[in-house]
């Protein structure tokens, strides 16, 4: 049959690349869905201690972060090296811990509240005065799930 | 003149399109950072006022004390411990594999259930708690169909924790993974045993009766200075 001519010259032929823009778009599309940008611009320098025994944390929208740790060096002549508290974007001391978690609350949904937690990102170096004070901040305001942010480490068994 | 009449737009080339898109892909991939969040996680106690009142009711045996001074220094059960030792001890009293009378009591499952049986009678009327006992009951009775009808001793001991203000974070996370990893081990075995996969490989289902066979007692006392 005329349709099934045999293509008799040697070179090869050229491969379409006209649907090469689509599979760019499609990981770009995956890439811009996953992306997460940093909402918090950090004030404070955090190194999280290892863990091996942690468990991922699902639906990071119901998660509110509480960083301690020095100020960074920018910070630090006005503010000293000790560690910090940063609440959202701004640094904050203990009394306003109360306030922020009520503001935390009432930006979820009002079924989403007893399924919300507390991520405490602290520097390993920081001394356990202020986290056990922060614990206590946050049993007075019933914010009872707490998480300590970790590194993952895997270890051989 | 030859000239042409059909005068429709002209076809944009489409080409550099790729390259486009290549450059914005480019740039998504180097800012992503896929940081999964992870970490230990804990339930704080309520707040009361008047404190420590119900810790002296627990015997003595079925409490496991770590206390980590300003030195980030253990001392376990009254005794200092080097930290790579503490997961094996905390291992040993949460299993209590020998019923050793120091270590903590345990109650029987089939146990549990008589106790919700008798609270179900107890409460008779009150139509909120019946549905309370009634529930406690019905989780009790298929945990222990889930298992095969064997009677697991449940363990009564409680962790508990105790640091100093001076205590680093870095080493009050280490303690506490090492206790964690203890209570995970147990698990492991216990969900091999009645299900055949570690626990991370379980049903939700399965994860809970091992949850509630083996719950994780740590218990991070109220802040004191205990010095160092």
């Amino acid at each position: 049959m005329a349709n099934f001519k045999k293509n008799t010259k040697g070179d090869t032929p050229a491969i379409s690349t006209a649907s090469l823009p689509d599979i760019v778009f499609m990981l770009l599309f995956f890439f811009m869905v996953s992306t997460t940008m940093r909402e918090v611009e950090l004030k404070v320098q955090v190194t999280m201690p290892e863990a091996s025994q942690v468990k991922k944390l699902e639906k990071k929208s119901l998660i509110s972060y509480i960083y301690v740790g020095p100020p960074l060096s920018a910070y630090q002549a006005t503010l000293g090296s000790a560690p910090r508290i940063q609440l959202n974007n701004s640094f904050a001391s203990l009394r306003d811990i109360d306030a922020w978690i009520t503001s935390e609350r009432e930006s979820r949904d009002e079924a989403d509240i007893p399924m919300m937690m507390t991520a405490l990102k602290v520097d390993q170096d920081t001394e356990m005065g202020i986290v056990t004070d922060i614990k206590q901040e946050l049993r007075k305001s019933n914010a009872l799930k707490l998480t300590y942010s970790t590194r993952r480490v895997f270890e051989n068994l | 003149m030859a000239k042409k009449k059909k005068r429709g737009v002209p076809e944009i080339n489409a080409g550099s399109m790729a390259d486009i898109a290549f450059l914005l892909l480019i740039f998504f991939l180097v800012t992503t950072t896929m940081d999964t969040d992870t970490g230990i996680v804990r339930q704080l106690p309520p707040w009361q006022e008047q404190q420590n009142e119900n810790t002296d009711k627990i015997n003595e045996r079925n409490i496991f004390v770590v206390l980590i001074n300003r030195d980030d220094r253990l001392l376990v059960e009254g005794r200092p411990m080097d930290i790579s030792q503490l997961r094996e001890k905390a291992y040993e009293f949460v299993t209590n594999p020998l019923a050793k009378e120091n270590l903590p009591d345990k109650t029987l499952v089939s146990r549990r259930i008589e106790v919700a049986q008798t609270t179900l009678l107890a409460v008779q009327g009150d139509e909120n708690a019946t549905a309370v006992a009634q529930a406690e009951l019905d989780t009790w009775t298929k945990a222990k169909e889930m298992i095969g009808g064997d009677d697991f001793a449940i363990s009564k001991g409680i962790i508990s924790l105790q640091n100093d203000r001076g205590t680093t974070y870095g080493q009050y996370i280490t303690v506490q993974n090492e206790l964690v990893a203890a209570f995970s081990r147990y698990r492991d075995e216990t969900s091999m045993k009645y299900f055949g996969n570690p626990f991370d490989k379980c049903t939700v289902e399965q994860q809970d009766v091992i949850k509630l066979l083996i719950p994780q007692a740590i218990s991070e006392a109220e802040p004191k200075n205990i010095g160092g």
